[in-house]
């Protein structure tokens, strides 16, 4: 992977035992044994062993294992929320672990915001108080917490539900309360633990998705548990994965599911809905032809002829997308009696990035039936897809 | 085979004993001091016409839980008042607020300790179910060298017979805040206080109410066993009536304890329901 990103934060050689003689079991854990015959033993669980990784700044990194597998004891030794048995876990240049009681509440209040499975709202406090909460226990003063709260509200979409009781919200607006509790605390970390596994499958991709949006807009360094991998790879930028305490790969969506690091893996990633990581550049197809801007109406119509088409895409002489020339319009065009085409180009069309996931271009499909524009962030026209493609393509992924 | 038999009692009656002597100054002190509370509240209560203290404590009513129970508190008094019992329930009140407040200021800190503390929580717990289950005429006995025949005596009795709830409640509601929200507090970075006044102890309002609830009935109920050492009001009345065998002096006493006991019952749950 990429070495120069800047690390927020390092995790180092962490493990956690449960129970009072954690020492006895990291040393059977040293000699080779397994998390069931240390348990079997000496009575200890070994929650977490010898977990290793990185955080990059501004990078949404998932955490994802089925129940048992240590994620969230993993997600609350980040904020030590509980006390680990040895390793290193360091944020700009502090070793969690090792601090004081007064250090450790600054570095909670400074680093960290923690949104919760269950949302753990504050019932006795309104929807504004409760995103008032990280800043009032920072000691901010009110009219400037409720100023924030506000403008973290807003960015949740809960304008309008600042008196409200969380008793008095849908399981997904509570959510948002959690979010924008957390928002409002501009933490430089947020620690999202199963935040969205007990939503209702609808609304978890609501919120994926606006977390996505979010996180594009704020680039916020984000620790996401998920048991979820269809979760895990719709939103994380990259992807830990652990097993019975320890880490079993670290890699991109795609890395996971190209490479799989072992067979554990590969049988977890068996279920997965390729449509999902399938993108537009896979199922994209060359131009057979298009149209230049200089071109008039009647060698628009006569490339259309040719390649049996009835309509095609016009681009400047850097191929960035003007437009959509259809038949219809050059014919009126030529009736007009007009040399150019550029006035009557229709937008009416749909152009996506390569990295659009190919589930999003069936829906398209529906609505219109010209190929799909693939353009990149400079509008140069790369390809198109047609609707065949994508059948194609998802068909492949089926069989494999 | 002759095991003598453990003086016990003789054990504790010297460990009274001594007390009693060694911090007679305390003692007086805190007889003085509660006794100047009980004369001051009572005279305040007689001062006012009972029809005046009857409109106030219907308002009352009205206000915390509505028209019913204004309309029954008010005929319930007024029929104490019609009975020739208005004053001697004055005197029991009296009693029951001061037992009740000395409870509850002594209990919550207590009652919050334990619950943050597993140690104290487990030296309390016994020391709660002695004090519950002990007869509660047992605890008149030593009040009396304590602080001599009378109210203080039943207020010191009182205090520690119904005590218990307020502690048990307290503790019992803030070990219930679930774990998340704890957990949430401390995520955020809260110190022990700010976690205690900003979650803790508002989350357990509504369990602590029922506690303070439970220590009224208590108080109520001992202090008309009080009546045995000198305490006056309704108890007294009905301890008259014990003495001179007539049955329906006692009931009519008996039902103006009963009033008054559904009337402050109700009262203190419509304060709970509120602070839900």
């Amino acid at each position: 992977m990429d070495e120069q990103r800047p690390v927020k934060i390092k995790v180092r050689g962490l493990s956690k035992v449960f129970g009072k003689q954690p020492k006895r079991a990291l040393e059977l854990r040293d000699q080779g044994l397994k998390r069931p015959d240390i348990l079997e033993k000496t009575g200890q669980t070994l929650g977490l062993s010898n977990i290793s990784f990185d955080v990059y700044e501004g990078e949404l990194l998932v955490i994802m294992g089925l129940s048992g597998s240590g994620k969230s004891t993993l997600i609350r030794c980040l904020n030590r929320l509980i006390d680990t048995t040895e390793g290193e876990i360091i944020i700009d240049g502090e070793n969690i672990p090792t601090l004081g009681e007064k250090a450790l509440l600054e570095c909670r209040r400074r680093h960290f915001s923690m949104v919760f499975q269950n949302f753990a709202l504050f019932p006795h406090r309104t929807v504004q108080q409760n995103a008032e909460f990280g800043l009032e226990i920072r000691g901010i003063d009110k009219t400037e917490r409720q100023k924030i709260a506000h403008t973290a509200l807003k960015q949740v979409g809960l304008e309008g539900w600042e008196d409200a009781y969380p008793n008095q919200l849908s399981g997904g607006m509570q959510q948002r309360v959690g979010l924008a509790r957390a928002l409002a605390n501009d933490s430089s970390v947020l620690l999202m633990d199963e935040a969205f596994s007990a939503l209702d499958p609808l609304i978890r991709k609501d919120m994926q998705q606006e977390l996505l949006q979010l996180q594009t807009k704020m680039q916020k360094t984000t620790v996401f548990i998920t048991h979820d991998l269809d979760e895990a790879l719709n939103i994380g930028d990259r992807i830990v994965l652990l097993k019975d305490g320890e880490v079993v790969q670290i890699g991109t969506p795609e890395e996971i599911l190209t490479q799989p690091a072992n067979d554990y893996v590969r049988r977890f990633i068996e279920g997965v809905d390729r449509a999902r990581i399938l993108t537009a550049a896979s199922a994209m197809r060359p131009l057979r032809t298009t149209a230049r801007e200089s071109d008039g109406p009647r060698t628009a119509l006569h490339r259309m002829r040719e390649h049996a088409i009835d309509s095609i895409y016009v681009t400047d002489r850097d191929r960035r997308l003007l437009g959509l020339l259809e038949a219809d319009a050059a014919n009126a065009a030529i009736q007009a009696g007009t040399e150019k085409i550029t006035g009557h180009l229709t937008q009416d069309f749909r152009k996506v990035s390569p990295q659009e996931p190919l589930q999003n271009l069936f829906a398209m499909f529906s609505e219109k039936s010209f190929p799909i524009a693939v353009v990149d962030e400079e509008q140069r026209l790369l390809g198109v897809v047609v609707k065949g493609a994508v059948l194609d393509e998802l068909a492949r992924a089926g069989e494999q | 085979m002759d095991i003598p038999r453990i003086p016990l009692g003789s054990w504790i009656e010297g460990g009274l004993t001594w007390l009693t002597s060694e911090y007679s100054v305390v003692t007086r002190g805190i007889s003085r001091f509660t006794q100047t509370g009980i004369n001051t509240l009572n005279d305040g209560l007689m001062w006012l016409p009972e029809w005046a203290l009857l409109a106030i404590i219907a308002l009352i009513c009205w206000k915390l839980a509505g028209p019913r129970l204004a309309i029954g508190g008010a005929a319930g008094l007024a029929l104490i008042w019609n009975l020739g019992l208005w004053n001697p329930m004055i005197e029991t009140l009296t009693l029951v607020v001061i037992a009740t407040l000395v409870a509850v200021i002594i209990a919550l800190p207590v009652g919050i300790a334990a619950a943050l503390s597993e140690r104290l929580y487990r030296v309390i717990m016994p020391l709660l179910d002695f004090m519950q289950t002990m007869p509660a005429f047992v605890y008149l006995i030593p009040a009396i060298p304590f602080f001599g025949i009378g109210s203080v005596s039943a207020i010191f009795a009182t205090v520690i017979f119904s005590m218990p709830p307020a502690i048990r409640f307290t503790t019992l509601g803030i070990r219930q805040v679930p774990v998340e929200l704890i957990e949430a507090a401390d995520a955020y970075g809260a110190t022990r206080s700010q976690k205690l006044f900003k979650v803790q102890l508002p989350l357990s309002l509504p369990t602590v109410m029922a506690g303070i609830n439970q220590t009224i009935m208590l108080a109520l109920s001992m202090v008309v066993i009080a009546a045995m050492i000198g305490a006056d009001g309704l108890g007294s009345e009905v301890w008259r009536a014990i003495q001179r065998l007539r049955p329906g002096d006692g009931f009519e006493a008996g039902i103006a304890v009963v009033i008054l006991a559904m009337l402050l019952d109700r009262l203190t749950q419509s304060l709970r329901r509120s602070s839900k």
